[in-house]
């Protein structure tokens, strides 16, 4: 009986020192490999999808070695919050180019942020170019980090009366 | 069933002996067409949200009735 | 900023945005969301019905997203435009302004009927990306973000009809509902291939240009048409309509209903402007007036045996769709005739468009009245219920008003509607007039059951306990009841300023394409 206990504390408790140590080893690769997909959307393949789920695996690496009961709610409702303000930022870039139409690229080819111009032929990709779409990246990319964090969350501790999407 | 409509999508973009449509630092060749690329990204996602969606109502389903027998639901007709 | 030259994209743009923000906002309070639904919903409806002004009166209008000024329509080598671009004519702001009309009216309705939690944000913001998500489908001007607005009205319509999620009957419908719009959803993505690979361009009026009709473009056409069908629900693809509209809330089944129609106009955008130049349109319109007969009976007959009352009303829906296609379906068939056309093809598609807009008024107010049937009883059976009328004889008022008014009665706007598609299917086929005569009747006797069992009888005890009916969703009921008396007894005003040019439009396909080209 004591035994038993002991196994279903030690079941909640995750995976062994060694296996969470070498999560924070590893969670820094990915999340700087994710940011750079992520970043570098308008010059490799990726973007915004492809970087966001990467670092979304994080989630699902958090979950597996620290055990079901580690996730509180707090960082659920942070989870939610994060979704929404990266949607939202996504919609307000969109309404900021509204001078001229709707999703206007009004960073391209100014001297700003991300406005350099683009310089045709064979050459490695400047990363400051594109204007608005790398700022679109960058919102999609935490979106769809927090959005696909909270379905593995839900999926696996149960539901809550959260969202599906 | 998803899975072959994204390659099909794909391979509605191929030019022989094209190369990734990728704009900086391309050798001078034909590019692959990119925009069934864009389309087959959007549903790769779509179809994420969605198969996303109907796990979590199995989930649901099993929680409620304690079997996935389509027969044991409650609903019919 | 001029308002009206950006509106097509803020109609899409606010309810998402106002959806999107709706969990930051509910940080601060109950009231402040609920204002804050409020709003973003009237400033859409505002700028629908200024479009709706704008486009009937001046005619087609674009909108191209991320070009220097809206109205550019840049061009490749080869003629063909690029970027994403908005198309409204008279058919699309119609629609338009019923699909967000009647969002507005269940969101009032909703105000009380959904109970108080944290269910209610993720309700509402389902329910403002339903509205963009309706509004973008009959914007579009080309296939592919069509795909992407139909998938996004199929999942937060599926996660609003499993809203309940503690009843297990919610969750199968929605599973039901979302296995349906998934299968429909591919195949539809198949066609976009299709359709692509043939002629490398997505844009609706540019490939109604260039389109040659060749054997893959026939298939990508019935592809096109089976998953459109099956998300108006049409006989045979009709199974997930009952379950789905008897499970959800009360007024996600209005609002449900109003997106079938917007599929409904996908489906007749197809037919008419893209495919409109095919010469054997005839076959094609046989096969929408067979399906639109299979539903018309299957529906009623299915409707007439029903024990649960929102079942019975979604298997009349089914039923008036076909109505719907009926008379547009006449109206495709005799397309290429001019003098038929103009004798009773026109007045044919006037019939079903006019359809669309009463069914989507008078189906509203029956589920409404509907959940407040459920909402004081408690219960979905009609066994259970007895001498309602004693308790609510407002709401018996107005169901009355609905039944009489799907049933084809004067002074109702059903009458009115279904006068126009009898009198044009007559001339067209007279057997087909028949059906549709009949199958009113029969629609007449389902609704005489929900009567009889539910509002007449002898009163029963537990009613002793039953609340009182807020005072938003009577509010709600009697917006929609008047809307019928009122299209009912004035329906030129009606036909000659919104239905007629929306017809019109539909018809006409090389004003479409002389949008954008």
């Amino acid at each position: 009986m004591v035994k038993k206990k002991m196994e279903e504390k030690n079941k909640n408790q995750g995976l062994s020192k060694i296996v969470k140590t070498t999560f924070f080893v590893i969670a820094v690769p990915i999340i700087t490999f994710g940011l750079y997909v992520i970043l570098h959307g308008h010059l490799t393949p990726g973007g915004g999808f492809a970087g966001g789920a990467i670092i979304a695996n994080l989630t699902a690496l958090f979950l597996i070695t620290f055990g079901r009961n580690t996730v509180k709610k707090p960082y659920k409702e942070f989870l939610l919050l994060l979704e929404s303000l990266a949607l939202v930022s996504l919609i307000l870039l969109a309404f900021l180019g509204l001078k001229s139409t709707f999703f206007y690229n009004f960073l391209a080819n100014t001297g700003n942020i991300f406005g350099r111009a683009i310089s045709y032929g064979i050459n490695s990709g400047y990363l400051s170019t594109a204007g608005t779409i790398s700022l679109m990246n960058t919102a999609v990319g935490i979106e769809v980090f927090a959005a696909l964090s909270l379905i593995i969350i839900i999926m696996y501790t149960g539901p809550v009366g959260g969202e599906d999407n | 069933m998803g899975s072959s409509v994204n390659l099909f999508l794909i391979s509605l973009g191929y030019r022989s002996g094209g190369v990734a449509p990728i704009f900086t630092n391309a050798p001078k060749l034909k590019m692959v067409l990119p925009t069934p690329q864009a389309l087959t990204l959007t549903n790769i996602v779509i179809d994420l949200a969605i198969v996303a969606f109907m796990l979590s109502l199995v989930i649901l389903i099993y929680k409620r009735y304690g079997s996935l027998d389509v027969r044991d639901g409650r609903l019919k007709g | 900023m001029n308002l009206l030259l950006h509106s097509p994209i803020l109609a899409i743009a606010i309810p998402l945005l106002c959806g999107l923000a709706t969990p930051l906002i509910s940080k601060f309070g109950k009231n402040v969301r609920d204002l804050w639904v409020t709003l973003g919903l009237l400033f859409t409806e505002f700028l629908v019905l200024i479009l709706t002004y704008d486009v009937i009166s001046n005619g087609i209008r674009i909108y191209t997203l991320g070009a220097k000024f809206p109205a550019e329509v840049v061009l490749t080598a080869n003629f063909v435009p690029i970027r994403i671009i908005l198309e409204l004519d008279a058919f699309s702001v119609v629609m338009a302004l019923t699909s967000v009309s009647i969002s507005l009216i269940a969101f009032i309705y909703s105000l009380k009927f959904i109970k108080e939690g944290t269910a209610k944000i993720r309700y509402y913001t389902l329910f403002l990306l339903l509205v963009a998500a309706m509004v973008g489908l009959v914007f579009t001007g080309d296939l592919f973000s069509m795909f992407v607005f139909l998938e996004l009205l199929s999942i937060s319509s599926a996660a609003l009809v499993a809203f309940y999620f503690h009843k297990g009957e919610s969750l199968e419908a929605a599973f039901k509902y979302i296995v349906f719009s998934a299968v429909g959803a591919l195949m539809v993505l198949l066609a976009i291939g299709l359709i692509y690979g043939q002629y490398g361009m997505l844009n609706i009026a540019a490939l109604a240009n260039v389109l040659k009709f060749s054997f893959s473009d026939k298939v990508a056409l019935v592809l096109l048409i089976v998953a459109f069908a099956m998300k108006c629900g049409i006989v045979p693809l009709h199974m997930w309509v009952s379950d789905a509209y008897g499970e959800a809330p009360a007024p996600i089944s209005a609002v449900l209903v109003v997106a079938s129609q917007a599929s409904l106009y996908v489906l007749f955008r197809i037919s008419f402007t893209l495919f409109g130049g095919l010469p054997t349109i005839g076959i094609v319109a046989w096969f929408i007036i067979i399906l639109g007969i299979l539903s018309m009976v299957i529906g009623v007959s299915m409707a007439i045996i029903q024990n649960d009352i929102k079942r019975l009303i979604a298997y009349n829906a089914v039923s008036q769709v076909g109505y719907m296609l009926l008379g547009l379906g006449v109206g495709l068939a005799v397309i290429k005739n001019v003098t038929a056309l103009n004798s009773f093809g026109l007045v044919a598609m006037e019939g079903g468009i006019f359809h669309i807009i009463n069914d989507a008024i008078i189906m509203s107010l029956l589920f409404l009245t509907a959940g407040v049937i459920i909402y004081k009883t408690g219960t979905k059976k009609m066994d259970e219920m007895s001498g309602l009328a004693y308790e609510m004889p407002f709401t018996m008022v107005l169901f009355l008003i609905g039944a009489l008014a799907l049933a084809g009665l004067p002074p109702f706007n059903g009458f009115v509607s279904k006068l126009l598609i009898y009198e044009s299917t007559f001339r067209f086929n007279p057997l087909l007039a028949i059906i549709a005569i009949l199958v009113s009747i029969l629609t007449l006797a389902s609704f005489v059951k929900i009567f009889y069992s539910a509002f007449t009888g002898p009163r029963l005890r537990e009613y002793n306990k039953v609340r009182d009916t807020p005072k938003t969703m009577l509010v709600a009921m009697l917006i929609l009841a008047l809307l019928t008396l009122l299209f009912g007894l004035f329906p030129n005003m009606v036909i000659d300023n919104l239905i007629s040019p929306a017809a019109h439009a539909l018809i006409n396909q090389l004003k479409y394409v002389g949008g954008v080209l």
